[in-house]
């Protein structure tokens, strides 16, 4: 499998050319990265190309490096159940460009690219229907960001006298516990906090 | 008809329905009694499981995974367990692979037994749902007996499980076997002979299975469209290479031949059962249920009163957690439902960066509209029913 993989990412590189940024192989799992204004083209040729037939959907999703200038990755991953495949496909972009939507090649990508723009706030063009989906209708925000908190800006709880359900500014009854688990297995190799007191 | 305005009609289906599995809010557009256009809306059981995964040790994770498909919990585990593992590098020994096996299939009968039943239920029948909760009940009695929680089990753990299966609960399984045959020889003539869930299953929502590659579907789904994928067969994973089972494959891709399938499958998974009982008991199945990997699995409670390493092992893997080697992998199982996938990516801390949970539901569920396009608003209930539905795992 390992070769066919080898194979497989010189074929694409060769056949897109300049749309692949770079093609990788941990795990057993290939990786392509594109660029994002020529995403359709890449996944329909790998779609169609008679040496990849990645024609099963599989996901998209988003994930975030708040570190990078374009913070965002949108992964798609395929299938190819002719030849026993997987590929999974990256590109990176930020949070106001917009990523060309996939709803052409695959009626799949609907829900996906919703999901992500919902929960990164990845923007797709040409979607035509990019509705928040898990989130609570009017929800405000990102909320697998990293910068969006764990427990939220919002709680919810219905009041009597309005009769209806109301939100409020989230109120904690202890504080959330974030521990520091830097510290690593086989010893320390840089000096703990406070410990340089101790040497002079 | 000309005077008259003549217009479409929108009802909303949920999020409060018996059929609707859950809480799921479907906004209908009728034209007369014929379906003209599905919206479902989703994400009313959204409980942030990705977003919870990210701000926990790996080890506490695992019981988020009980609650997405919380009919076949631990096959969910399986996935979660399988994608770490592949980061870490960890071996699984024998006896463990065959006991996640086991509980694996045990998972799959759960699953089917509930949708077959209960898509009975949807096009009208009371009696199947009894027959076959008091089956899952007994399966529940073996998943308490493994794990001490009927339900969600959290018993599957890096490099094994959490502790090994009583002899006398193996040959209760094993006993269980037989009488289920029978049982689901005779829901088999009470549900799928039965006229009214022919007429109400047959030729309902056929699909080609160009489709369904186009759409994502998985399991008995693609199957049942003609298409021999199973990815326990396809890309084995855990020892599935060494056991004997059929994939049983559909004709028509209609709601009928879905569950015709899932009552075969329910079949296999017992022949699996019973060889990894066979396996449980040769001397090859013998041993550790856990790696011996002290930097991933704790050590016995003995050995930790006795021995200072040990000691440390125990104390860093339950107050830090073991580290996770910078990585992405997608590792995806043969759930009940399909496809189950977990994207993972380490940074090589004790938390994962980012967890993506690839729900088979997900996919069926988008499809309402493409499925439902045309049928009868009373098939709406039938053809949720047939793609197996859980909420726990389509909202996360």
């Amino acid at each position: 499998m390992a070769t066919d993989q080898n194979e497989l990412a010189d074929h694409i590189r060769a056949s897109l050319g300049e749309a692949v940024l770079a093609t990788d192989i941990a795990y057993g799992q290939l990786t392509v990265t594109a660029v994002p204004e020529e995403i359709v083209r890449v996944v329909t040729f790998l779609r169609d190309d008679p040496k990849c037939l990645f024609f099963c959907f599989t996901s998209i999703c988003g994930a975030d490096y708040p570190g990078r200038e374009k913070r965002f990755d949108v992964v798609y991953q395929f299938l190819s159940p002719r030849l026993n495949q997987r590929i999974r496909v990256k590109v990176q972009v930020d949070d106001a460009t917009p990523v060309p939507s996939l709803m052409e090649v695959y009626p799949a990508a609907n829900w996906y690219e919703r999901e992500t723009y919902d929960l990164y706030g990845v923007l797709f063009s040409g979607h035509g229907d990019l509705r928040r989906i898990l989130t609570d209708y009017g929800f405000e925000g990102h909320p697998l960001r990293k910068d969006f908190p764990l427990t939220g800006f919002v709680e919810v709880r219905y009041d009597n006298e309005q009769g209806r359900v109301v939100y409020e500014p989230v109120r904690l009854q202890q504080e959330l516990r974030n521990f520091d688990f830097l510290s690593p297995w086989e010893g320390t190799d840089y000096v703990l906090p406070g410990d340089e007191k101790a040497k002079q | 008809m000309a005077e008259h305005d003549i217009r479409n009609f929108s009802i909303n289906f949920g999020p409060q329905h018996p059929a609707a599995h859950g809480v799921l809010r479907l906004v209908l557009e009728l034209d007369g009694e014929v379906v003209d256009r599905v919206d479902p809306h989703i994400g009313l059981l959204h409980r942030g499981t990705e977003k919870f995964c990210e701000y926990k040790p790996y080890l506490q994770c695992i019981p988020y995974f009980d609650r997405l498909d919380y009919v076949a919990p631990m096959n969910q585990e399986h996935a979660f367990c399988l994608a770490v593992e592949k980061l870490v590098g960890v071996d699984i020994p024998k006896r463990a692979q065959l006991i996640r096996v086991l509980y694996s299939e045990i998972g799959r009968i759960l699953s089917h037994l509930l949708n077959v039943t209960t898509q009975a239920m949807d096009v009208g029948a009371l009696t199947p749902p009894l027959w076959g909760f008091e089956e899952r009940e007994k399966l529940m009695g073996f998943y308490e007996r493994a794990s001490g929680s009927r339900l969600h089990a959290n018993y599957f753990r890096f490099g094994g499980v959490r502790q090994d299966l009583p002899p006398d609960l193996i040959n209760d399984i094993e006993a269980w076997c037989d009488p289920f045959l029978r049982i689901v020889d005779d829901l088999h003539n009470l549900v799928m002979e039965n006229r009214i869930f022919k007429q109400r299953n047959v030729d309902i929502a056929t699909i080609t299975i160009e489709d369904c590659w186009r759409w994502g579907f998985s399991g008995p789904i693609v199957r049942s469209c003609g298409a021999a994928w199973d990815l326990r067969k396809a890309q084995p994973y855990e020892c599935y290479e060494e056991l004997d089972f059929d994939i049983p494959v559909g004709k028509n891709g209609d709601n009928y031949d879905r569950q015709l399938i899932r009552m075969e499958e329910m079949r296999q998974s017992v022949r699996i059962m019973r060889q990894c009982i066979t396996k449980l008991r040769a001397p090859e199945g013998q041993g550790a249920v856990r790696s011996n990997d002290g930097k991933v699995a704790p050590p016995s409670r003995k050995e930790m009163k006795r021995s200072m390493e040990a000691l440390i092992h125990h104390f860093k893997l339950f107050t830090e957690g073991f580290h996770v080697p910078a990585g992405e992998v997608y590792v995806p199982i043969e759930a009940p439902k399909g496809e189950f996938g977990v994207y993972l990516v380490a940074d090589g801390t004790n938390k994962a960066h980012r967890c993506y949970i690839r729900a088979p539901g997900y996919a069926h569920l988008q499809a309402m509209d493409f499925l439902c396009k045309g049928h009868m608003l009373a098939d709406v209930a039938g053809i949720l029913g047939s793609i197996d539905i859980v909420f726990g795992e389509v909202d996360r």
